[in-house]
């Protein structure tokens, strides 16, 4: 008799999601990811909320914290652009690790072949190039998934890997700066090759890049004919067909530009970051992109407010491993606020019931 | 009579905008086949949701077997032995039909063998008069097709209340007598049966007893035998309906279609249209008649420019448009009301405003939607074509299923087109709808234009169109004027037999 109302929970889908609902999920899901990581924290000895605090002001504390959060949130932001665009087409596109590689490949080529360029010059073709690697990238797959229905999920997944190998090959191979002590790193950029600076922080131009793109994409989707068909081909492709859409026009354009972004986030990362291309520039955000992307229901503006979380939780991170915590420690910690964060959705969608009646609708 | 199966009482459920049920009442007992009835919107899906877990009512109570019970969900709904055929399937269009049966048995932990379920479908079919290959894909399916693996997929479970949503609105007539024989032999058996229809003569004849909804309550239940056409309607619309068809004036233009042996193949690759040759004119209604699945639906997507041509020339307007794109077609004037409402014809997940604006987008010569302007002529339209919706910034998939068709019709007819295309129009219509919608195509016929209608009803077939072409096996059997031919020489045409040549128009 004691369990009995064990037996009356139940889930219900949800006829409408409120608004607040949106917001307090995901905060919530966020205090009991903290909670629970908070257990393990406990066992080595230390006291969570101290750790937490710590990482909370490292991330957004201080001007430098605060300004290597938004550094963060950058690449977090195009990436996280460029999936929500495909995805909004239901494409799969989980490439955009690759995307990005392939982009700051690009950029770099332009960079060494032609440092003595002007930065007026040199930049946007770095940025242009950035954009065109990414977006051949993104369109590769794309090309069997229109014409031949080839599943585009597991080919942009594993492009990733001859795109991180592609560029490890050539940092350790071809392109390793003769000076560089045997690391697998290529030669400085040129003074011309490196974005500019907002002010005294890293924070770098790729900043306004990010927020232009944000503003194209939302006037694209919300404004244009060609948002309009994406938004139409996500809900229904035979509904597209009927209309008289072109579909495979619209899967080979968008995966390209999906592709594309990632691959200015790569741009943005070498120039504006590393200035110069080497072994590991991306810790990953191609894959964190996706969730950014889902946690944002692919609405543009929540896509960067999201990225700056984030980016803060990278940096908090970071900041809690220089007094004494592994990096395993803290890959877990960020692991499990993401587990929370995820499986916290189902709210989202549905509600709890305790017991037979009561409560509203 | 002894105690009730099913108690519904004072049932009240609100959506955003709109009640939809309003303290409804409703006593199902068992062994009787009980009919729903109402106009559109008037709430009878919504009921029936309710009665299968899938929605809460806000308030009121449910009884089965004299025993209060809470709906949970649609598994707590279906372990008391209830079943529902849906208005829209809900089939997984990539799985097999033996597939699909299986993803809705409730049992775990069991293995299935699927040779074995193939053989139980099939015996089931046979118990039933059902045909259907367990091992065909669903979207190999014709729509008919997919609602027999629906309704085996509920029998299967073994459903003692079985809910069938609009179960004939997508069956031909023969098909409609197999099925309420096959309802007849299981209420016999013990079961109740729950029957949502608007075609009245279908329900008079079949049905035990009968329930009518109007806005949302419960009007009254009156027992079939004892009960006309007339009073039904009147409960159903609150006033008294004629029931006539609108007298039609001869008007011919040049043609406006002209299909010279055309051919295209299937979904499963066969060849679904052999050599057809058609012409429509101006101010002509082209009634398409045959049992479904013998090549309409390819017939409209091959016109329409959805499905490319095997052999043969396709015309529009004088102009060869043989291989031209939907797009160029939709230019051209081709107006398409597919079969397929939610899903090809109208974005279920998108507003009425997007809906409207699905093909006309096109238009404008900017880069840019003037969403204002979509807005105003969405509301025009809907207010014309009076199709009741609780927001215009609604999901589509909210409206209720006459509201749909509306709504789709309105869209196709607002293009104004030079052609338009219509498959099974007055599907789920209520008699009110119905008689809109073919005022609808009248005005559209005595505007000039050329119209394809593709129906299984040949009454309405017959009281519309100036020409039927019969289809069977995608060829075209005989084209007769129905002011001269009789149902029955089509029916036997419908059934394959060529006609005569002396009896062609
Ligand atoms: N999920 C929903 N959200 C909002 N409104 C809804 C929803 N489902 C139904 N409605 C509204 O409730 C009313 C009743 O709809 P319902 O589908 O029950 O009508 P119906 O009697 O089945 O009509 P039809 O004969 O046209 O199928 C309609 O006005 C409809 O728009
Ligand atoms: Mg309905």
């Amino acid at each position: 008799m004691r369990c009995e109302w064990m037996a009356k929970i139940h889930f219900e889908k949800r006829n409408t999601t409120a608004k607040w609902v949106l917001f307090l999920v995901p905060i919530l899901s966020i205090v009991v990811g903290l909670c629970f990581a908070g257990i393990f924290i406990v066992t080595t000895g230390k006291n969570p909320l101290d750790v937490y605090l710590l990482m909370f002001e490292g991330a957004f504390g201080s001007a430098y914290g605060l300004s290597e959060t938004v550094v963060k949130a950058i690449p977090l932001m195009l990436t996280g652009l460029g999936v929500s665009l495909a995805f909004r087409m239901q494409l799969w596109n989980i490439g955009a690790e690759g995307q990005l590689y392939m982009g700051a490949m690009g950029a770099t080529w332009l960079a060494l072949r032609f440092p003595e360029w002007p930065a007026y010059l040199l930049l946007p073709g770095m940025l242009l190039l950035g954009f065109l690697l990414g977006g051949i990238w993104g369109l590769i797959p794309a090309i069997p998934r229109a014409f031949l229905k080839v599943n585009e999920t597991i080919t942009t997944l594993l492009l990733n890997y001859v795109a991180i190998l592609w560029v490890d090959y050539l940092v350790y191979g071809p392109w390793k700066d003769p000076n560089g002590f045997n690391f697998p790193i290529t030669a400085p950029f040129s003074e011309n090759a490196i974005l500019p600076v907002l002010g005294p922080s890293r924070i770098h131009v790729g900043l306004l890049i990010a927020f232009v793109a944000t503003i194209l994409l939302f006037v694209i989707l919300r404004y244009t004919k060609w948002g309009f068909e994406i938004r139409v081909s996500g809900e229904s492709a035979v509904a597209a067909q009927y209309a008289g859409m072109n579909y495979v026009r619209n899967i080979l354009l968008v995966m390209f530009i999906s592709g594309g972004l990632a691959g200015i986030a790569g741009m943005t990362e070498v120039s504006g970051i590393t200035q110069r291309l080497q072994h590991g520039i991306s810790p990953g955000y191609g894959y964190t992109a996706i969730i950014i992307a889902w946690l944002a229901r692919l609405n543009p503006w929540a896509i960067v407010v999201v990225s700056f979380v984030f980016g803060g939780l990278l940096v908090g991170g970071y900041s809690i491993q220089t007094s004494g915590f592994s990096a395993a420690t803290v890959a877990m910690l960020q692991g499990a606020i993401l587990f929370f964060v995820v499986g916290g959705e189902i709210f989202i969608e549905h509600r709890l019931r305790l017991g037979g009646k009561g409560g509203k609708p | 009579m002894g105690t009730p199966l099913v108690v519904m009482r004072d049932i009240t459920k609100s959506f955003p905008g709109v009640r939809a049920n309003d303290q409804a009442n409703l006593v199902i007992h068992k062994g009787e086949i009980h009919a729903l009835l109402g106009e559109n919107g008037a709430g009878k899906s919504t009921l029936m949701s309710i009665l299968t877990g899938l929605y809460r009512p806000d308030s009121g109570e449910i009884r089965i077997n004299d025993q209060a019970v809470e709906l949970h969900s649609p598994k707590a709904a279906v372990e008391r032995g209830i079943g529902m055929v849906h208005q829209h399937f809900k089939l997984v269009k990539t799985f097999t039909v033996a597939e699909n049966i299986i993803l809705g048995l409730q049992t775990s932990g069991e293995y299935y063998h699927l040779p074995l379920i193939h053989n139980q479908i099939r015996e089931f079919c046979q118990e039933y008069g059902f045909r259907i290959d367990p091992a065909a894909k669903v979207w190999q399916l014709s729509i008919g097709e997919q609602q027999r693996a629906e309704i085996i997929k509920v029998l299967f479970w073994g459903a003692e209340i079985l809910i069938l949503d609009e179960p004939t609105a997508v069956l031909t007539p023969q098909e409609a007598t197999e099925l309420y024989k096959m309802l007849r032999l299981m209420a016999d058996r013990g079961k109740a049966i729950i029957v949502i229809s608007h075609k009245l003569n279908e329900v008079l004849e079949n049905t035990d007893r009968i329930t009518v909804l109007r806005g949302g309550k419960s009007i009254g239940t009156v027992i079939t035998k004892h009960t006309t056409e007339q009073e039904l309607t009147t409960m159903m619309v609150g006033r008294s309906v004629l029931l006539d068809v609108p007298v039609k004036e001869q008007y011919h233009g040049d043609n406006i279609l002209t299909l010279k042996q055309v051919s295209c193949l299937g979904n499963r690759g066969q060849l679904a249209i052999k050599q057809v040759s058609l012409e429509i004119a101006g101010g002509e209604i082209l009634g398409i008649a045959g049992v479904a699945g013998n090549g309409q639906s390819e017939l409209a997507e091959l016109i329409a420019g959805i499905r490319s041509l095997e052999g043969g020339e396709k015309y529009i307007d004088g102009t060869n448009h043989t291989d031209s794109s939907v797009r160029t077609l939709i230019k051209a004037g081709v107006s398409y009301v597919p079969e397929d409402r939610l899903g090809t014809g109208l974005v279920p997940g998108l507003n009425a405003v997007d809906n409207f604006l699905l093909k006309s987008y096109q238009q404008s010569s900017s880069w840019f939607i003037n969403w204002r302007q979509a807005v105003e002529s969405t509301q025009a339209m809907i207010a014309k074509f009076d199709v009741k919706m609780a927001s215009l910034l609604n999901p589509v998939k909210m409206l209720s299923g006459g509201n749909l068709q509306k709504l789709l019709l309105a869209r196709e007819i607002s293009a104004d087109p030079r052609l338009i295309i219509a498959v099974y129009p007055m599907r789920g219509l209520d008699v009110g709808a119905m008689e809109t919608v073919r005022k609808l195509l009248l005005a559209q016929r005595a505007a000039g234009k050329g119209i394809l209608l593709i129906s299984e009803e040949l009454d309405e077939l017959f009281a519309l169109s100036d020409r039927i072409a019969v289809l069977h096996e995608g060829e075209v059997m005989g084209i007769v004027d129905p002011q001269a031919a009789t149902i029955e020489a089509v029916g036997m045409m419908m059934a394959g037999k060529r006609m005569l040549k002396q009896d062609a128009v």
